[in-house]
């Protein structure tokens, strides 16, 4: 069995009053890509930010490559690597200038120094602009930078809070190229975002958190599959009857109404379940005024498990900071 | 033993040959007061009917050899409180929270930045002084070699000391408040009073008592001694006054400074603390 490199139980953190994470406990097995996937003020940043001990771990107790966060975060900053959600560059450094600073200022070695950089810098593919200061760079490459410089250190765990946020999509494909790559050569990845596709593409394993408390967990299969096989959406002139007469239906699981109409769970091929459902509307008189089916996402589970849609949450302090050119 | 602050000096050394701009402004800024306030001044001064006393055995100075240290106190300041500053726009836009987030210890980040700010106030002093003297600026007038480098390394002491101390107040500031506009209201706070209140410009010594008062807890005051001392020699007349000083009294002086860079220093350390310790 993998062992566990990040432990958290009980974690509570507020700021004045507000419970920004609220008694979660996971755990992270070596080797996995991780996801915290919530919207923004969910508390994803604020846990991100205790376990690399840039916020006091105010009660319950998280480890990080076997360090207590709270008596050893010296050791905890040795063994982790950070991505941060907003820009953090030095805009008038050379993109080997900003690796050379990072391995410096965690004592590195000027050998390996230079053979981790040349390294990296291939990589990410910026040996064309290696001598290039940060501020010519666009969006997606600073972002390889940062990555890169988050690997100098050859760390166990790579923490990336929301590492493509503000990205177009084809730099974002390639950004989880990367991150893959990077987890592939063996480092554990911590990552966070509101993004669904980026959690079910890249994750192991996925915890699902909101207003500080994790709600759901499991891999993006066993999350999907909580809420069957396939989904119908009906629109009709009669919803609650509807739901009455869904519910008669063996293959339908679960049968709830949504802001538009009802939504129904399927525990077998909604191909063929369709039909049924239909002829059972038909029988009792109840007027179909529209259908739709489809495999369920990782957004159907949060408005499953929350009742509401994830980018209709709140958002953090306004708008993200980072990226944008 | 430690030395990730040398990187923090690399980096501020980067950035100061990388700015062409302020670089330039900041050697610019103070040549041009030597050059139109101390020209023009001194040509008032010099050539005003009053007689001023004389004292038999004074060196007597005009008044652009006696505002160049004035001037020197100025160029040392700026890049002091300056100095420091640099540490608002990492912490809003660059990489404090790279190096906050890294093993390495915050007083690497204020040793790094202190060095920086000292030499840059080195090597902007020294120009400035070089100017000063193509000027006509009577520095060092009768010493011997020996005794005009004993000069330039006792006056360039004093400019590390002197920046130094300003530089951790600035860091310190730098690290509490959040943004340009404060930091902005806080250096035209701090720069008129203490330019103002101290010798830089003119002699202290028909001050009214409040002001001699806070003139003598000005460290400017002390850095100007200093200057002079080593510049002048230790008795010698100016405007009509009298200045006399003796070896203890710049030892005192150099003291004072270091004191006063001590204490800014704690101040940092905290700040530092505190921003790290959320």
């Amino acid at each position: 069995m993998a062992s566990k490199i990040i432990e958290v139980k009980n974690l509570v953190h507020s700021f004045g009053d507000f419970k920004a994470v609220d008694n979660i406990s996971f755990s992270v097995e070596e080797g996995e890509i991780f996801s915290f996937l919530g919207p923004n003020g969910a508390g994803k940043s604020t846990t991100i930010n205790v376990l690399t001990t840039q916020l006091a771990c105010q009660q319950g107790s998280a480890s990080v490559c076997g360090f207590d966060v709270r008596s050893r975060p010296h050791d905890v900053r040795k063994s982790i690597g950070i991505v941060f959600q907003d820009e953090v560059l030095d805009r008038d450094l050379t993109v080997r200038e900003t690796l050379e600073f990072h391995g410096r200022i965690y004592s590195m070695p000027a050998d390996l120094r230079q053979a981790r950089e040349k390294e990296l810098i291939k990589l990410v593919e910026l040996e064309e602009k290696v001598n290039e200061r940060t501020k010519n760079l666009s969006g997606g490459m600073k972002r390889r930078l940062e990555i890169a410089r988050g690997l100098m250190t050859r760390p166990k765990v790579l923490f990336l809070d929301e590492p493509t946020i503000g990205l177009d999509p084809q730099t974002r494909l390639r950004i989880w190229d990367y991150i893959k790559g990077v987890n592939e050569e063996g480092t554990t990845i911590f990552l966070t975002t509101h993004y669904m596709d980026e959690a079910d593409r890249l994750s192991d394993s996925i915890q699902i958190i909101d207003h500080g408390k994790i709600i759901a967990s499991g891999t993006a299969e066993s999350l999907k599959n909580t809420l069957g096989e396939d989904m119908i959406y009906l629109e009709t002139k009669d919803d609650e009857k509807a739901m009455r007469v869904a519910r008669g239906i063996p293959e339908v699981s679960e049968a709830k109404r949504t802001s538009q109409g009802i939504e129904l769970i399927l525990k077998a091929d909604g191909g063929k379940t369709m039909p049924d459902v239909l002829r059972a509307l038909e029988a009792e008189r109840i007027a179909t005024l529209s259908v739709k089916m489809k495999k369920p996402s990782l957004d159907d589970v949060f408005v499953h498990y929350t009742g509401r849609e994830m980018r209709d949450a709140p958002a953090e302090n306004g708008l993200p900071k980072r990226r944008g050119h | 033993m430690a030395r990730e602050f040398l990187t923090v000096y690399w980096r501020e050394m980067i950035r100061f040959v990388r700015f062409k701009g302020q670089l330039f402004a900041s050697l610019v800024q103070p040549a041009l007061w030597l050059l139109l306030f101390g020209v023009a001044m001194a040509s008032n001064f010099d050539s005003s009917a009053i007689p001023l006393p004389e004292y038999p055995g004074a060196v007597s100075v005009d008044y652009l050899t006696f505002m160049a240290a004035g001037v020197m106190a100025m160029t040392a300041l700026f890049t002091g409180l300056f100095g420091g500053m640099g540490l608002l726009f990492d912490k809003n836009w660059g990489i404090m929270k790279e190096m906050m987030a890294s093993p390495m210890e915050p007083y690497h980040i204020q040793i790094g930045v202190g060095l920086g700010g000292a030499t840059k106030a080195l090597i902007q002093v020294g120009l400035v002084m070089g100017f000063g003297i193509l000027l006509g600026v009577e520095f060092f007038a009768g010493f011997s070699a020996l005794e005009t480098l004993v000069a330039v390394v006792g006056i360039l002491t004093f400019v590390a000391v002197f920046s130094v101390g300003f530089i951790f107040l600035s860091a310190g500031l730098a690290m509490r408040v959040e943004s340009m506009e404060s930091v902005q209201a806080i250096m035209t706070l701090l720069t008129m009073p203490i330019m103002f209140s101290s010798n830089a410009l003119y002699s202290t010594a028909s001050f009214p008592g409040w002001l001699q008062a806070i003139s003598t807890v000005n460290p400017l005051t002390y850095f100007v001694n200093g200057v002079r001392y080593f510049a002048l020699g230790g008795d010698f007349a100016a405007m009509g006054t009298h200045y006399q000083y003796s070896g203890g009294e710049i030892v005192t002086s150099l003291i004072v400074l270091v004191v006063f860079a001590l204490l800014t220093f704690v101040f940092a350390w905290f700040s530092f603390r505190a921003a790290k310790m959320k």
